[in-house]
């Protein structure tokens, strides 16, 4: 039995607005194990991308316990546990691309070498390779957000949290990244955080899903996704896929996201 | 296709040169036959530049008649200030139309949509200051203007060459020492202060208040205080540069400052970065387009501070002293001189600013190739 590297116990959490407390989480338990691909997927406002920022210690919970690799989330995020993908790129224009993967090994403190190792093998990774000297606004979106995923594993993280990384590119893009997503699981065995509104995404990446329900965010059921490690583009048309998908929006339904 | 191409700047200019034939000579220092030369280099550049010509050949065409023709109307001035008549005048008018023409060619006949480059992005600008150098010269003159209202600038020209020592000496006391000291401390003291304020919050509510008094202060109100606080030399016109530059610059860098997007400061925090390389590799960065807004917001601040800042007692040398104390003497052309190196000085001061902006936040939108 792999190991547990996130556990989320009885997590609450409460934004104070102007408008009144906004139970953003509430009673959430979750146990992620090592290598796993996780899903978080519902509604906007079903506070999966709050989730998230917890686990990434970028927002503080106001009740429960959050554990990351045995630690506080602070601990974690000091120790660089994680890589963090952004719903944006978020790339420094001022920048080449070569130096923005660089960015976080720079505040690590790594020399030079080490350095330009790292970006190299992983612009590699996500065949950026001839692309080091070009600036962010250069690229088109899709090779922006491949820069920003070898910038989070250039620190070379046990895991990976990601924001609807493909949720601003097109169809198209998005196919051809979550293709090349699943290969890149498959070669560093990193543990996986998915936020996502797209159930074909979501079933054809993970392992597991988590469904979501909105207000106050809760889980609403936890899908095993069990596809196997080698799944083609095609496997989407395939009985057991359409069987899963089906599940999660059974899923989403029972849990109100599509209330009005 | 026709062998013509009629434009309505050399057309016009035609009417004006013919208009002009009814008021010959053009000045009393102009023989009609002079006078009948002028308006003959008008017509044959104006009908010349109608031909289908090579917009190289037409540029040259226009270029030769219009100057040739405002030489001759200039030297026609000699000795006949304010005889000039309305035939003079349109025949400048005429001129100028086919200048303006030269210029429509130059840009590209103002049908290609793109920028104009090399060569032509420099000589449609100059082109454009002669003329109205030009213009400046023959209407003062031609219609005797008198001198104290607007020297022609021939005479200041020639006041420039005559007081080149006295107006180095200026430039010294006023741009070398006031101006220089004064921007460089005043911007980099509102820099530092902006750093410090945005790391300890409580020092940004305080301050800000009370410099934004301080930028409402009237200027002529502290001056005279700064001339009894630092002495009549040019440190009590550095200290009032000082006071104007200091606020631009901390304003303007703490709006920078914020300017970070909220993904880019989590991205930071995601790597553990500590507030000063969040600082050193993000949000001055991204604050770079504001500094250089107060950089150069701050360039002509300056120079204005230091400038009027001398009208309140200062020795015998500097820009503000020479214009207070000429203006006094009904020495128009000096004034004229002084105004026309601040102008300069300002202009240079402002493009290095501007250029230097260009390669440090080459990044940015408004420069992206």
């Amino acid at each position: 039995m792999p190991e547990t590297v996130i556990s989320a116990q009885n997590l609450d959490l409460t934004f104070e607005t102007n408008d009144g407390p906004v139970h953003a989480l509430k009673d959430i338990t979750l146990d992620i194990a090592e290598g796993e691909f996780i899903s978080l997927i519902g509604p906007s406002g079903c506070g999966k991308t709050t989730l998230l920022r917890v686990i990434a210690d970028l927002e503080q919970p106001t009740g429960g316990t959050m554990s990351v690799n045995g630690m506080t989330p602070e601990q974690a995020r000091l120790a660089r546990a994680y890589g963090y993908v952004f719903q944006q790129a978020a790339l420094l224009p001022w920048r080449t691309i070569e130096k923005n993967v660089g960015l976080p090994l720079e505040v690590m403190g790594l020399d030079a070498a080490t350095r330009s190792e790292r970006v190299r093998s992983n612009l590699e990774l996500v065949n950026l390779a001839g692309f080091e000297k070009k600036f962010p606004w250069q690229l088109s979106g899709g090779m922006q957000q491949r820069a920003s995923i070898a910038r989070a594993l250039a620190v070379e993280p046990a895991m990976l949290l990601m924001d609807e990384p493909f949720g601003a590119l097109d169809e198209i893009v998005r196919d051809h990244l979550n293709e090349q997503l699943l290969k890149l699981w498959a070669k560093t065995k990193k543990t996986v955080v998915f936020v996502t509104h797209s159930i074909p995404e979501a079933v054809f990446l993970s392992t597991r899903i988590v469904v979501m329900s909105p207000r106050p965010g809760r889980i609403h059921e936890i899908i095993d996704c069990d596809l196997g490690p080698d799944r083609p583009l095609d496997i989407r048309e395939t009985p057991e896929f359409l069987k899963i998908a089906h599940q999660v929006r059974e899923g989403l339904k029972a849990g109100h996201s599509y209330d009005e | 296709m026709s062998a013509l191409r009629p434009n309505w700047q050399a057309l016009a200019a035609l009417v004006a040169t013919l208009y002009s034939l009814t008021a010959l000579p053009f000045t009393a220092g102009m023989s009609a036959p002079y006078s009948l030369a002028v308006a003959a280099i008008l017509i044959a550049g104006a009908c010349l530049s109608m031909l289908r010509l090579p917009s190289g050949v037409e540029a040259l065409v226009l270029m030769v008649a219009s100057f040739a023709a405002a030489a001759l109307l200039i030297a026609g001035l000699a000795e006949a200030t304010g005889t000039a008549t309305a035939g003079y005048f349109a025949s400048l008018t005429a001129a100028w139309l086919l200048a303006w023409r030269l210029v429509t060619v130059l840009s590209g006949d103002g049908r290609s949509k793109g920028q104009g480059f090399g060569l032509v992005s420099i000589t449609v600008p100059v082109l454009f200051g002669i003329w109205v150098l030009i213009l400046w010269e023959c209407i003062v003159r031609g219609a005797g203007i008198p001198f104290v209202l607007l020297p022609p600038p021939s005479a200041i020209g020639v006041r420039i060459g005559n007081s080149l020592p006295i107006l180095a000496a200026d430039f010294r006391q006023t741009v070398l020492k006031a101006v220089l000291f004064g921007y460089v401390v005043g911007s980099l003291s509102g820099f530092l202060v902006a750093i410090l304020a945005d790391r300890f919050r409580f020092f940004a509510n305080g301050l800000l208040p009370i410099g934004n008094m301080v930028s409402a202060l009237p200027m002529i109100g502290i001056a005279p205080i700064m001339v009894i606080w630092f002495g009549f030399d040019w440190q009590s016109k550095a200290a009032v540069v000082v006071v104007m530059t200091f606020f631009p610059m901390l304003v303007n860098t703490l709006a920078g400052l914020a300017a970070s997007g909220d993904m880019e400061r989590d991205l930071m925090r995601t790597y553990g970065a500590s507030h000063w390389q969040v600082l050193m590799k993000l949000r001055l960065q991204a604050a770079m387009p504001f500094i250089f807004n107060a950089l150069k917001i701050n360039s002509t601040l300056a120079l204005i501070g230091a400038i009027v800042a001398e009208f309140f007692g200062t020795p015998v040398v500097g820009m503000g002293f020479r214009i207070s104390t000429e203006v006094g003497r009904m020495n128009l052309d000096m004034v004229w001189a002084e105004i026309a190196l601040a102008a300069v000085v300002g202009s240079l001061f402002y493009g290095a600013l501007a250029l230097l902006e260009r390669t440090v936040t080459f990044w940015h939108p408004s420069y992206r190739r």
